[in-house]
């Protein structure tokens, strides 16, 4: 399983780099993987102020729809919008290319909240059996 | 029985491709009067062109046609289908025979009322009818689908709320509800907030706590719910619910469960829909069409849709005259011979015999359950109703997962179960056989999920294979969902070929 150290991860199975302020979002190669293939992709609208632990968009495949929520609060600045023709990037390179949204936060202070890689391994071991 | 006899294996051309010019499936005498040209008795540009690519074909190739299509559908007549949460049960053939009275199937929908007092008393029993059975005050048999049927029960709270100068923002629904409960409350403007499940496998009382506030219209609640587990702490919940001044919605699509055993209006329910296409025994699937009734305490009759049938001492009619009311929901009444095949199936089993559907049902299930414990995971060990939900933690060890399971029930003569609902278990597998089966069918599933299992252990290749001897092996689900060609398209010399 694919979980890259400078990563900070959700129980939701999202994750978030951030620098000056921004973060890039997506899903975590765990998500991918459970979801299967991804059919369709439902994005924000760039400039929508999203908040921590509320879903902003949703990831479709073939066997069901998942939300996908906000690792913080913010404003969305930037939408992966070659993801709506493309949706199958999102099982090819989850951590890169896949990428869904980039976002100001309001308060950086909230990713203390959220789990580091070696928590997310964790995570996954004991409530997902992975 | 070998079932793997059941699945047919012939192959079929589309019926375009069975066309040729000049074939027809009819033929007329000569005319004996003067012929007139078409376009000088008809405005030419109202006049349709051919259509390009329209198939001609003769009689007997047609019916061939469809009915080879027929051969390959697995359905309630066939045999078990055991889809959960769908209740799948046989469609007795009394229910037909009933419909198709010539004064039921060709009554149109304008007659006037006093001259459709025998229709009208047909709406009016089984609204009364569903009232007893549901133990509630109002019953409105218009929505078209359990899902119109939730949206209606959703916009009467909203009326409740914004009658009372107080509307609110937003609707509670459990992470083990039915999918199309979310949906319902966004369509209707609400904001939903997911309440989580416990370790029981029921809502999480805690939780529901922190959300309830008088911001909270209702809380959406499926009972049992999606894990066939019923909500046994129903009137704490509803107490919750009360004392923020918000409503009880029940979606009663798992009906079956409790039918004659207790009653959603005893229960603290302020209002549910029932679909009359799962409990009810009317066709279900396949274009059905659907009927989703939906039931009401004395506070919400005011908002249902119009028109309601009403009683003035023998004389039936149609009441328009509800200010309140939220409107129409379908054209006329709704779907009509579903509420007469429903009445048929309330009648024909009577009070004793609507009990024992429901203990039927839930035997069924925990038969299966009981049986195929010590072979497949059950993520919860609450007890379960009228449907058990597996997971494939056991077989997915061996690289086999829940929908190569699935698959390999098609080969062994069974429709699949639902698959991977509910969400919150990981790979689920949801059986709900219904009262239909009997015990022998029931046996001949379990063997083929034993089965199923061994081979898992023993031979893996041959689950992740399946299906084998059905019509077609794997479909691409993924290309289908990416790039869906939604229609046939004739490709005429100047017509450019479609990519789709």
């Amino acid at each position: 399983m694919n979980i890259p150290e400078q990563l900070f991860y959700t129980r939701e199975h999202e994750w978030i780099s951030v620098k000056d302020e921004v973060g890039t979002v997506g899903i975590t190669d765990h998500a991918q993987k459970e979801l299967g293939d991804v059919v369709y992709v439902e994005l924000p609208e760039s400039g929508s102020a999203i908040a921590a632990e509320e879903a902003f968009g949703s990831v479709e495949s073939v066997k069901a729809v998942s939300e996908i929520y906000a690792p913080a609060s913010g404003r969305v600045v930037e939408v992966n919008t070659v993801l709506a023709d493309s949706p199958e990037i999102l099982n090819q390179d989850p951590y890169g290319k896949g990428w869904i949204i980039r976002m100001h936060l309001d308060d950086t202070t909230e990713l203390h909240t959220l789990m580091s890689a070696q928590d997310y391994q964790r995570y996954l071991a004991e409530e997902v059996g992975e | 029985m070998n079932r793997t006899n059941i699945v047919v294996n012939l192959n079929e051309p589309l019926v375009f491709e069975q066309s040729a010019p000049g074939k027809s499936a009819y033929s007329l005498p000569p005319l004996d009067v003067e012929e007139v040209a078409l376009d000088q008795i008809v405005d030419p540009k109202l006049i349709r062109s051919d259509i390009p690519g329209f198939p001609e074909i003769s009689e007997v190739e047609l019916i061939r046609h469809y009915t080879r299509l027929s051969t390959w559908n697995y359905h309630v007549d066939l045999g078990l289908y055991p889809l959960g949460s769908c209740t799948m049960k046989y469609n007795p053939k009394l229910n037909e025979r009933v419909a198709r009275i010539p004064g039921l199937a060709t009554v149109h929908p304008l007659l006037n009322a006093p001259l459709a007092q025998g229709n009208l008393k047909i709406l009016y029993r089984l609204q009364e009818l569903l009232k007893e059975i549901t133990g509630m005050a109002g019953v409105t048999l218009q929505p078209a689908a359990g899902s119109q049927g939730e949206l209606t029960g959703i916009l009467m709270v909203r009326a409740y709320h914004a009658a009372r100068n107080k509307p609110r923002k937003y609707v509670l629904i459990p992470d083990s509800a039915h999918g199309t409960n979310p949906a319902s409350a966004t369509i209707s403007g609400y904001e939903v907030k997911a309440i989580p499940s416990d370790q029981t496998g029921q809502i999480d009382l805690t939780s529901l706590k922190e959300k309830m506030s008088d911001e909270v219209a209702c809380l959406m609640l499926t009972n049992p719910n999606t894990l066939g587990i019923f909500e046994s702490r129903i009137q704490e919940i509803g107490r919750i619910v009360h004392e923020a001044g918000a409503l009880l919605y029940m979606d009663g699509a798992n009906f079956n469960a409790l039918l004659g055993q207790t009653r959603p209006g005893d229960m603290g329910i302020d209002v549910l829909h029932l679909n009359l296409h799962k409990t009810f025994s009317t066709p279900h699937g396949g274009g059905g069409p659907g009927s989703g009734p939906v039931a009401c305490q004395e506070s919400l009759i005011p908002f249902l849709p119009v028109p309601i049938v009403a009683k003035d001492g023998d004389k039936f009619r149609l009441d328009f005259d509800r200010p309140q009311t939220i409107g129409r929901l379908h054209a006329f009444f709704g779907n009509f011979g579903m509420m007469v095949r429903a009445l048929a199936y309330i009648l024909s089993c009577g009070g004793d015999g609507l009990k024992q559907i429901s203990e039927t049902a839930v035997l069924n299930a925990n038969y299966i359950r009981k049986r195929l414990a010590d072979h497949y995971d059950l993520p919860y060990d609450t007890p379960s109703l009228h449907e058990v939900v597996f997971s494939d933690k056991r077989q997915e060890r061996q690289g086999v997962k829940t929908l190569d399971i699935a698959k390999r029930l098609i080969d062994l003569g069974f429709h699949p179960p639902t698959v991977y609902f509910p969400l919150i278990v990981h790979g689920a597998l949801m059986i709900e056989p219904t009262e239909s089966a009997g015990k022998g069918e029931l046996d001949e599933f379990i063997e083929a999920m034993i089965q199923i299992h061994r081979e898992t252990v023993e031979e893996p290749a041959k689950v992740t294979g399946a299906p084998t001897s059905a019509k077609v092996a794997r479909l691409d689900e993924t290309r289908a969902a990416r790039t869906p060609v939604l229609r046939w398209k004739a490709r005429g010399k100047d017509e450019e070929k479609d990519e789709g």
